[in-house]
């Protein structure tokens, strides 16, 4: 049988689908890690710094930064599909697609500023 | 006066085992021309070997549905002007996905069906001709859900959009389970908690991520979509409850 | 409907169900959650700050208790369909998965909440 490809995937609500599920699974790639570096401060406060230093990198920065625009993203992608499924929705909520991203990214900007400062 | 072309792509195969290919030929580009219009042409003047499938041909049957250059469409509702840019493009034209190939451009809708009928898509009532008729009034919420879903007329292009459908071959599919909705919705309808088992689980509206390719292609307008979140919500609720 | 089978799709419902409560949960603890991140970057992190904040805080404690509650109920449900319908895995392979996912999860997320919680270590 055929199957279907890229063309067939054109539309926002696809994309909002594939944004949700690979932020998804990067965060929960990153979710024990993140407890392991917080379970640091079990060895004493300076094992925590030292990890908190190495943090300071960068590229340690960008990807916190990434982090954070991911976990807005799955969290406002994640909205949409509870009004859906839970509310009276009568479309797809495409609006609300574009809205939630324009959250996202304004909580990264907040943050990398934050980050700046 | 110049004669313009338009260059085709179509999927031949002889049978589910046939790995199939596509094979170009070259039509006469009309104006308010049809995809339709395209295979009919190539059928009856290039290759008689082309099997395909129409009925109406006004865009009331379904029976014409393909995937045109990757997306499923009714092709005598398509015009060749809306899917084929400029002079140079190609018009790409094969069966629809998700389904066991026949031959050609006609697909097995057999396992189509039989997913309908496993979601209980058929309705069940308790009345006979010697009752009254069923008092039902078309403002009530359920109506309304149940009108919105009914149009339906089982063309299997949002069959042959859905991801899911690809990735569980058990998924019974936004055709099959938006019949259900609307069946969920008819309150002269016995067979409620049939339906709903019949719904839930791996095969059933639990497996839909809302893609929303099935509300994205349906050419009646119809969003599969919001039918499964419906089913979603009833399901669950009936297994808190302890109805299932 | 066979036992099994209507077993199965209570299962299913129940998973769905406990899915989108652990996430309306996981979006009230996002959203505070990133609030509290902005907030706190600012002029740069360090170990004495956060454990300052949070040591003997059961304020904190138990919000990110519940966090990590939620987390491990929302996470795995997610990775199971990923494995199933992405990496092709069996419906037993992905039961483990999100099993060992889960117990990882608790595990890791509050030895991490105690970590900080445990006033001087």
């Amino acid at each position: 049988m055929r199957r279907n490809d890229h063309r067939a995937h054109g539309h926002p609500s696809w994309w909002a689908f594939w944004l949700h599920r690979v932020s998804g699974l990067l965060l929960a790639l990153f979710l024990p890690l993140h407890f392991l570096a917080l379970g640091q401060a079990l060895r004493g406060p300076g094992a925590l710094e030292g990890f908190l230093r190495f943090a300071d990198a960068p590229l340690v920065k960008l990807a916190e930064w990434g982090l954070v625009t991911l976990l807005a993203l799955h969290l406002t992608g994640g909205v949409r599909l509870l009004l859906i499924e839970f509310g009276r929705a009568s479309d797809l909520r495409k609006n609300w697609i574009a809205g939630g991203i324009g959250v996202a990214f304004a909580t990264g900007l907040a943050f990398a500023l934050s980050l700046l400062s | 006066m110049q004669d313009k072309t338009l260059d085709v792509r179509i999927w031949r195969g002889q049978g589910p085992d046939d790995g199939g290919r596509f094979v170009d030929y070259t039509v006469p580009r009309l104006d308010s021309q049809t995809v339709l219009d395209v295979v009919t042409h190539v059928q009856r003047v290039l290759d008689p070997t082309l099997s395909y499938r129409f009925a109406c041909r006004v865009g009331m049957c379904g029976s014409c549905a393909m995937s045109v250059n990757g997306q499923a469409r009714w092709t005598c509702r398509t015009h060749v002007a809306k899917v084929v840019g400029g002079d140079g493009d190609v018009l790409e034209i094969a069966p629809l996905a998700n389904l066991p190939v026949v031959k050609d451009l006609a697909t097995d809708m057999t396992g189509f069906f039989d997913k309908w009928a496993r979601a209980r898509g058929q309705f069940q009532g308790a009345q006979t001709r010697q009752d009254d008729f069923a008092r039902v009034s078309p403002a009530t919420p359920e109506r309304q859900a149940a009108d919105a879903g009914i149009e339906c007329i089982g063309c299997g292009v949002c069959y042959g959009s859905c991801d899911v459908v690809q990735w569980r071959p058990d998924f019974l599919g936004p055709a099959a389970l938006n019949r259900a909705w609307t069946l969920v919705n008819d309150v002269r309808d016995t067979a409620r908690t049939e339906r709903l088992r019949a719904v839930a689980g791996d095969a059933g509206c639990h497996s839909c991520h809302t893609q929303g390719s099935c509300t994205e292609r349906c050419p009646k307008g119809i969003a599969p979509t919001l039918a499964i979140a419906g089913l979603k919500r009833t399901v669950a609720r009936a297994a808190v409850k302890g109805e299932l | 409907m066979p036992g099994a089978a209507l077993r199965d799709a209570v299962a299913q419902a129940r998973r769905w169900y406990w899915q989108r409560i652990s996430a309306m949960v996981l979006a009230l603890c996002v959203v505070l959650h990133l609030a509290g991140m902005v907030w706190a970057v600012r002029g740069g992190l360090s170990a004495a700050e956060i454990l300052s904040r949070t040591q003997g805080n059961l304020l904190f404690a138990g919000f990110y208790t519940v966090f990590v509650l939620a987390c491990a109920v929302h996470v795995p449900i997610g990775l199971v369909s990923i494995a199933r319908e992405w990496w092709r895995w069996s419906p037993m392979a992905a039961a483990w998965f999100a099993r060992i996912v889960t117990a990882a999860l608790l595990l890791l997320g509050l030895r991490a909440v105690w970590g900080v919680y445990a006033p001087g270590a």
